[in-house]
């Protein structure tokens, strides 16, 4: 593992601080490698010319003895969804033909200001709405991890399946994700990396092509919990142009992780261990408890009495919202334009032809369940259920200071799988969604692999706000599993 | 809805008898603001289209809206403005459709929880009748952009300038029973939101709109079925509308028909409503909170600032006028009406008769003004000169007719009273020597006029006034020129 590309952000920037190897070099392995994979389909646009061009000016700026942003010289992919401008912005969707923002998005922009440097954009589900990146127009990401003896594509979970891939197939040092009901933490307990969905209001939302935005929140992908602290770090703020951004003081979440679990509450939801829960899941999820019970934790049952309802209040109100936010693609002012005989025949066609599949069940759905006579059995209802998820959480975390879990009910299964039947497909989130639904941060660690070699995950959920326990909790997990595994032939 | 006694006077007669007119007003009253509801583009009227529009209000993937506070200061002056209910905490929700000009597909509007509720206004009506009409609700909402069909044959060309603009839809109660009413409460109203600097209220520039909503009854009757008469542009044509579409309404029932609860346009050329041709989907505009805003919470306090810093409004002002200054309900009603007249009145009367210059103000000024085609911001006499003007006419320097005389020489020069008066020598004669001798003059040589009125022709005594007048260039203090003279003559 000499090469630089297998270096985490906090190796990497040691070695640009010693200058033992230059951003250049950091960035000319990640592009080769990212050549070297590219059947994996992890980038829906590669940006080389402007990659090298940064990771140049951040060697200038280290020669010139310049102040370094805490990411200087760092290479990242950046998912599809973070509008960058000047570069093409797809969100995964065929609408988004041709669409070069004139704006960056607030989360990229604060990391081009740390001295981050821009791999490319990465492949998605259509607009985020996904859980196996199949959705996307264009095309499936494939999993670098394959089941031991069978050569089997698998997929790298999704939305965020191209950041996932990258990260885990060392084509870049992290990458950004965005988390609707699961979409950083699915993909990365499915690649063996360190995902994190943050606080909603943690990070701005400003510039980031929207799903469902009361439970949309960007977040970093990485392949350990310090380097996720470190990305956390710099993607986090306050956002004036966000009215949803909170404004309070980004910690040093670098520093938190190392604190330990002695004497932390870690709650463990027996309304999590479902019917049909694979053994395997299960046993991970001793084991998580065990480690941290070692590490001095106390151990508490808990209950979420409604996460039962959490998977369908997510369907209602996420595609509620994703169809009136997809409303604004229509052909008149920018992407793809299908011409038609009058102004609404151009938006049948123009919308027929720029959403796939997938997107259009959503918008169908959601237009549905707003519509009159439906609007309170159904989005009003899932609005209520969803303040009793939020209060359950409430409720929990006056006993305990975090929450374990399993971060998906399976591992990475087969490219050609689960298409047929979207209910199957949705049920990836079940242990993910309830976190967006109460907006709260959690975080999937890597903690081992199942029987067939594949990755899996275990999940800490955390208070409003308390990243630096989730962190510091994901550490605790990540310490013990000491999770080295590493794709074949990565 | 108001408890309203049927008046006879308003009863429109129809082939079965009498009909009662019931009627609503949604205005749309543009806020005054530098930059729009939720975004940082400029709102200025007029500008080249399309260079106004900000990331926001083009609905650019990813843009989010962020409420202006200012516009939301306007929309709770208003609210105090009309007596109406502050709502500490509201909520703007979307309203989905699909439109060339709504580029979100959404419009940001507040539904079932408005910034201000209930609230009240009243009418002004003719020979000083006042009466209370009840403000149902007032929200904020963005307006659309424009769509231009006449800029190519086949193109619709789309201007979004406007698109995102605030406006404040304020609902009455369908309180009005006839076209003078309705447009009693568009003056008012206007009057109100000018007062307050909250809208311009020009509605020929579009800043402030009309829909009427219009039903008839049988007098006192179960309320009939409402026609939306959509964004009617003056007063004027609301009470045009209003007069055909209830004599129409009145006309189908009659003729055995039944009212369909439609939208309905104004026929400016024609004087006709008619039906908006009905888009072929029915809307359900899937209102929802918008997810990208927080429900908007009020400050007790600040509320209460705003409160406090509120303008005088027309009604308190009309009454202290009339206590004040001592004038009739009529004329403090008129002067009250722009706010810039009742501060021009005020300062013109600074230390002068306030009667003698509400007359002067109302009568002369006003009708030079109307024939220049002048508002009286514009007026070419400043205040300052109609006060001194009222001044010399009250410290017998010159006589209310020199004064005509006078003042339309201001109008047409803006020179002070004074100068005029010096240059011209226009000073009032008060000097009884002087007045003696020019009557002296006029009653030598008409020694047989003077004949007649002895032997009893009394009317000869407007001859010598006249006379007297004439050759003093009508210089002479009238009444000291009448005590004068009649000495003279029974003398």
């Amino acid at each position: 593992m000499n090469e630089l590309n297998h270096l985490t952000i906090a190796a990497a920037l040691q070695g640009l601080a010693t200058k033992t190897f230059t951003a250049y070099d950091l960035t000319m392995a990640c592009l080769m490698q990212m050549e070297k994979h590219r059947e994996l389909n992890a980038f829906v646009t590669e940006t080389q010319d402007l990659a090298l061009q940064t990771a140049m000016n951040s060697d200038i700026r280290r020669a010139q003895g310049q102040a370094m942003g805490a990411l200087d010289g760092i290479p990242l992919g950046i998912k599809d969804l973070f509008c960058t401008e000047g570069v093409l912005t797809t969100a995964g969707s065929h609408i988004l033909d041709g669409f070069h923002p004139t704006y960056e998005s607030t989360v990229s922009a604060n990391l081009w200001k740390a001295g981050a440097v821009m791999l490319g954009k990465l492949n998605m589900d259509e607009f985020a709405m996904g859980s196996s990146n199949g959705t996307s127009y264009y095309g499936p990401v494939t999993n670098p991890w394959r089941r031991k003896g069978d050569n089997t594509r698998l997929v790298p979970g999704g939305s965020s399946g191209g950041s996932a891939t990258a990260v885990a197939a060392r084509m870049a040092l992290a990458a950004t994700g965005t988390d609707t009901g699961g979409s950083i933490r699915q993909p990365a307990a499915f690649t063996g990396i360190v995902g994190l969905k943050p606080t909603y209001g943690r990070c701005s939302r400003w510039g980031i092509v929207a799903f469902a935005s009361s439970l949309d929140q960007a977040g970093p992908m990485c392949r350990t919990v310090e380097d996720t602290a470190i990305m956390l770090g710099v993607m986090a703020g306050y956002d004036p142009k966000d009215s949803t951004s909170v404004d309070l003081p980004v910690p040093d979440y670098r520093k938190a992780i190392e604190g330990g679990v002695k004497g932390l509450k870690v709650g463990v939801p027996k309304e999590y261990r479902l019917d049909g829960l694979s053994p395997e899941i299960a046993k991970l999820w001793e084991q998580g408890v065990a480690w941290l019970k070692e590490q001095g934790a106390e151990i508490k049952e808990i209950t979420l009495p409604h996460t039962k309802y959490a998977l369908p209040v997510y369907y209602i109100i996420a595609p509620a919202e994703a169809s009136s936010n997809l409303a604004r693609y229509d052909g008149v002012r920018f992407g793809l334009r299908v011409p038609g005989e009058s102004l609404d025949d151009m938006y049948e066609q123009t919308r027929a032809a720029g959403f796939g599949k997938e997107v259009r069940r959503r918008v169908m759905i959601g237009t549905y369940v707003l519509s009159a006579g439906y609007y309170d059995a159904y989005y009003l209802r899932a609005q209520r259920i969803r303040a009793l998820i939020l209060k359950d959480f409430t409720d929990a975390f006056k006993d305990v200071d975090v929450v374990l879990t399993p971060s998906t009910p399976s591992a990475a299964f087969g490219l050609e799988e689960k298409f047929d039947d979207p209910v199957a497909m949705y049920l990836n989130d079940v242990f993910t969604v309830t976190v967006n639904l109460a907006g709260l941060p959690g975080i999937s660690v890597p903690a081992g692999l199942d029987s067939r070699g594949l990755p899996l995950g275990l999940q800490l959920i955390g208070r409003a706000f308390d990243e630096e326990t989730v962190l510091r909790a994901g550490r605790a997990i990540e310490r013990a599993a000491n999770f080295t595994a590493k794709p074949e032939g990565f | 809805m108001r408890e309203i006694p049927v008046d006879e006077k308003n009863l429109i007669e129809g082939k079965t008898g009498k009909w009662e007119v019931i009627l609503g007003l949604e205005v749309h009253a543009q806020v005054i603001s530098n930059s729009k509801l939720f975004s940082g583009a400029a709102t200025a009227f007029g500008a080249e289209p399309n260079t106004q529009v900000s990331l926001v209000d083009a609905g650019f993937p990813g843009m989010l809206p962020v409420i202006n506070e200012v516009c939301i200061e306007q929309a709770v002056k208003t609210g105090l403005g009309l007596n109406a209910q502050i709502n500490m905490t509201s909520v703007f929700d979307r309203k989905n459709y699909f439109y060339a000009d709504l580029p979100a597909g959404y419009q940001i509007s507040q539904y079932t929880q408005p910034i201000v509720g209930t609230g009240t206004i009243i009418l002004d009506l003719p020979e000083g009748k006042r009466r209370e009409v009840g403000i149902t609700r007032l929200h904020l909402e963005q307006d659309a952009g424009k769509s231009l069909h006449d800029q190519h044959p086949t193109k619709t060309y789309v201007d979004l300038n406007r698109a995102g603009v605030a406006l404040m839809e304020i609902v009455s109660e369908p309180d009005m029973r006839n076209s003078e009413e309705a447009a009693a409460y568009l003056r008012k109203l206007r009057s109100i939101l000018r007062y307050l600097g909250t809208c311009d209220g020009n509605m020929d520039e579009g800043s402030m709109r009309c829909d009427v909503n219009v039903s008839v009854r049988k007098p006192g009757g179960e309320l009939g079925t409402r026609c939306e008469i959509k964004n009617v542009n003056s007063i004027r044509f609301v009470a045009a509308a209003i007069e055909y579409e209830a004599r129409r309404q009145i006309e189908v029932i009659e003729e055995g028909g039944t009212i369909k609860q439609e939208t309905r346009l104004w026929d400016t050329n024609k004087g006709v409503t008619r039906s908006m041709r009905s888009k072929e989907h029915a809307h359900d505009y899937r209102y929802f909170p918008d997810p990208d805003l927080l429900p908007l919470k009020l400050d007790a306090d600040w509320v209460a600032k705003l409160k406090a810093g509120l303008p005088e409004l027309p009604d308190p002002k009309r009454a202290r006028f009339t206590k004040e200054f001592g004038l009739s309900d009529y004329d403090a009603g008129v002067l009250v009406a722009e706010k810039e007249t009742a501060d021009y009145y005020e300062l013109a009367q600074k230390g002068r008769d306030p009667k003698l210059t509400a007359n002067w103000l109302i009568s002369e000024l006003f009708g030079l003004l109307n024939k220049a085609g002048k508002s009286i911001t514009e007026s070419p006499v400043s205040a300052q000169h109609l006060g001194e003007l009222v001044g010399l006419i009250q410290d017998n320097t010159i006589s209310g007719r020199i004064a005509k005389d006078v003042f339309a020489e201001m109008f047409e020069t803006g020179k002070a009273p004074g100068a005029i008066v010096a240059e011209k020598g226009l000073q009032q004669v008060t000097d009884t020597g002087s007045i003696d001798a020019s009557i002296d003059e006029i009653l030598a040589k008409n020694a047989d006029k003077v004949a007649e009125y002895k032997s009893g022709k009394d009317k000869l005594f407007g001859f010598f006034v006249g006379q007297v007048m004439k050759a003093t260039g009508g210089k002479v203090n009238p009444a000291m020129l009448n005590e004068r003279l009649k000495a003279k003559l029974n003398g």
